[in-house]
């Protein structure tokens, strides 16, 4: 509503302190607000005893000073707990002071729980790696015009990565209603322009109303694939107001199945995958749910065929004969037909494309190699955000979500194989079941390279953990990603549950990997799994707030610091660029390393609560730490290990 | 093909084979000390690891190719390594690096590290 604009339904509201000056309307109430203010700041402090009838008679302008009844937080919290909404992620701020007081007090702080963060980064991060392992969102709270932008990077994260986050937002929309001074800096108009590239939906109620249909909405449009996070201003003022009528009502949210792929579309690419001779399944953001392995095991199964987890999600056991990951490039050349699930950078994973000078590429794929897509992945393009990749072309391409599609695809499939290809289908299985052999030998033939080196190398870190996390029966999340540690937990652990990995944030901002793991450890909680984040120390930095709310919040997550005391990665782009300019690499070390003086994560940690020890820098140390440490996270709490290591 | 192009080209080839065999086994003597310095400022450890056990963004360079190989590759680069012309190291300093690299210690067997079994 502009300043201008007269309210059809004129109430007193709580936030406009002289309860008479309505009648005089806005211009008025201001007027009167002034004097009084100007009386207080007149008169002495309280007399001692009564001067005059003035001190012992209410005046007749009084403000008024309380509510008694339910109040607009009250039924934001109503909306809340009507959508199953477990969790409120939040750093405090004043736009939003109704609803946290209806949190804690009319809601109890119980579904939703407010879990306080440090920095709205953490809070929208934290939300990013709870949807991924709950399954469901969670509500990030923010402050304002401030609050929004410090939310931003995460908000793009869960963005670039489809995943649910409700981000709920204060605001004080009323100019006539905001304090003078802070509360102008952080309101705004249009709140969500801040975001609106890279949320599904945004919505700014004017009225209670409107917000329980806007957030229901914005949850439906939230967790219906493709997903992505949404973002609803909770009006201040809405907030603190009184109900003042008893019409309010929240709307069901509808039981929304996720689309699925045209029948017919489905058996052509079933025709085209049982009748091809090296067909290979990308496996990109699939998983959503438990069923996700199980299906995308039983297609490979079905048609013998070899998987390639690009690790956007859990998507298959990593010890399944058929995960052929490990050689990539080379079953993707020899691919005839290739069935794409929801990749997020198909040309990425169908090219090389070389980072020299003109970023030369060649295809991977042979000429003539016929592709399919299936899912909703590339149906959710803004204009300016370019995550969508480069245009790839495909054979055939199947609008619907990928884990819900394949159950009708693998009928599809069944459909097809007739008795004479199935015999031919179980020689090709065979044969991929003996290379699948070959390289898990060869896998732990490079782990034991530089086994015994100081730093550690990664390769010892992770067998390491795992060799502790083997006690726990695979009730784990490794929440973190693992390019920067050559992928060792894939190749080393044992995941074949949908929870062990939490897959990349794709959106690359770096700080997400410690909040989102401690999302990721809030949703494990109630399971009683352990989450171990193998953090880098770059993006540890980014959010050690982390930490506190790890602590204060009794949340199991183990961290251990992958700390090669370097924005390692920049520092292989500033050595690349200073070849390319052949000035040598002895300055690529100024602004990209983390060192002089060296971090002790472990007196950080400690300073916040955290059980920590470090910087473990001999490779035999670091059994016995995990040790210890992995009883303090089965305790309930969390615990932190930083390990020198070896760069990647 | 005719024969005569075939044979000068076997010739050839033979030639650049001795050539190699001869270098590989008279690889420019090398100051290791000074290599392993080499090795730390110049940045191969940010791909192949500070005991060259390699890993996502390089290769192993224990038990490496004989020095011309090595040499050739630090030069003009397969793939994406980045060029490491003369003007920034020499070949003196590529004998260094390549006697640093020689000294890195073999693996053991992954078969006796008990939780690699």
């Amino acid at each position: 509503m502009g300043t201008g604009t007269v309210s059809k339904t004129p109430k007193i509201k709580r936030r406009q302190f002289l309860a008479g000056a309505m009648a005089a309307g806005p211009a008025a109430a201001i007027v009167a607000t002034t004097k009084s203010a100007n009386a207080q700041a007149a008169r002495p402090a309280v007399p001692a005893v009564p001067q005059t009838a003035g001190d012992t008679q209410a005046p007749s302008a009084l403000p008024r000073l309380t509510t008694n009844g339910k109040v607009g937080g009250d039924f934001m919290v109503d909306c809340l707990k009507a959508l199953d909404i477990d969790y409120v992620t939040s750093c405090p701020g004043s736009t939003f002071r109704g609803l946290q007081e209806s949190i804690i007090n009319y809601g109890m702080n119980s579904k939703p729980e407010f879990i306080t963060c440090t920095h709205e980064e953490i809070s929208v991060a934290m939300g990013h790696g709870y949807a991924k392992i709950a399954g469901k969102p969670l509500a990030a709270l923010v402050h304002g015009v401030v609050g929004t932008q410090h939310a931003a990077m995460a908000i793009y994260n869960a963005y670039c990565d489809q995943t649910p986050v409700i981000v709920l937002a204060g605001n004080v929309g009323q100019g006539t209603m905001r304090r003078p001074g802070v509360e102008w800096a952080h309101s705004a108009h249009d709140q969500a322009t801040i975001v609106r590239d890279y949320v599904k939906w945004d919505d700014q109620a004017t009225n209670l109303q409107d917000f329980a249909e806007g957030l229901v909405r914005a949850y439906d449009l939230a967790t219906t694939a493709p997903m992505a996070p949404v973002f609803v201003v909770a009006d201040a003022d809405q907030q603190e107001e009184e109900i003042e009528h008893e019409k309010l009502f929240i709307p069901k949210l509808r039981k929304r199945s996720q689309p699925t792929g045209d029948a017919v579309a489905l058996a052509e690419a079933a025709k085209m995958l049982v009748a091809a001779e090296s067909p290979v399944i990308i496996a990109g953001r699939v998983t959503r749910t438990a069923a996700g392995p199980k299906l995308i095991a039983q297609l490979a199964e079905t048609l013998q065929a070899p998987v390639i987890d690009d690790r956007a999600r859990m998507s298959m056991a990593n010890r399944h004969p058929l995960n052929h990951t490990e050689r990539r490039q080379a079953a993707i050349r020899g691919a005839d037909v290739i069935l794409a699930l929801e990749p997020y950078d198909l040309y990425g994973m169908l090219n090389n494309v070389n980072d020299l000078i003109g970023r030369p590429s060649q295809p991977i794929i042979r000429p003539g190699t016929k592709v399919i897509v299936l899912g909703t992945t590339d149906t959710q393009i803004k204009a300016n955000i370019t995550v969508y990749a480069r245009y790839t072309p495909a054979d055939l391409g199947i609008t619907g979500d990928a884990e819900a599609s394949l159950p009708l695809l693998i009928q599809a499939v069944e459909k097809e194989v007739t008795p004479q290809r199935r015999s031919a289908l179980a020689t090709r299985g065979q044969k991929l079941k003996e290379q699948s052999t070959g390289f898990m030998k060869a896998v732990h033939q490079q782990a034991a390279l530089a086994w015994n080196a100081s730093p550690v190398s990664t390769a010892r870190t992770c067998a390491e953990v795992w060799e502790q996390l083997k006690s726990i029966n695979g009730e784990y999340t490794m929440s973190s990603e693992a390019n920067f540690l050559s992928e060792w937990p894939y190749r080393l652990w044992n995941m074949d549950k949908h929870y062990n990995s939490m897959g990349r944030s794709v959106g690359g901002g770096v700080g997400y990997t410690c909040s989102a793991s401690l999302g990721a450890a809030l949703a494990n909680k109630e399971h009683g799994r352990i989450t171990v984040s193998l953090n880098g120390d770059g993006d540890l930095m980014m959010s050690p707030g982390v930490l506190w709310t790890a602590a204060h919040h009794k949340l199991p997550i183990l961290y251990v610091v992958h700390n090669n005391r370097a924005y390692h990665q920049e520092t292989m782009h500033l050595q690349r660029i200073a070849q390319r300019n052949q000035r040598g690499i002895e300055r690529a070390h100024i602004g990209t390393t983390i060192d002089n003086p060296n971090i002790d994560f472990a007196t950080l940690a400690k300073s916040m609560g955290v059980y920590a020890q470090g910087p473990i820098d001999n490779p035999a140390d670091l059994g016995p730490a995990i040790t210890r440490a992995l009883e303090v996270v089965k305790r309930g709490e969390p615990a932190l290990l930083d390990v020198v290591s070896q760069p990647r | 093909m005719s024969r005569l192009v075939w044979m000068l080209g076997a010739g050839v080839l033979s030639g650049v084979v001795g050539w190699s065999a001869a270098l590989a086994q008279n690889a420019p003597a090398g100051n290791a000390a000074n290599g392993k310095k080499l090795f730390e400022t110049v940045g191969c450890f940010q791909c192949h690891g500070f005991a060259g056990q390699g890993g996502a963004a390089g290769p192993k360079l224990i038990d490496p190719t004989p020095f011309p190989a090595f040499i050739t590759q630090l030069r003009t680069p397969r793939q994406v390594m980045p060029p490491y012309t003369e003007r920034v190291l020499s070949d003196q300093q590529v004998a260094d690096i390549y006697a640093h690299v020689k000294t890195f210690p073999m693996p053991p067997d992954p078969a006796s590290i008990q939780i690699l079994r």
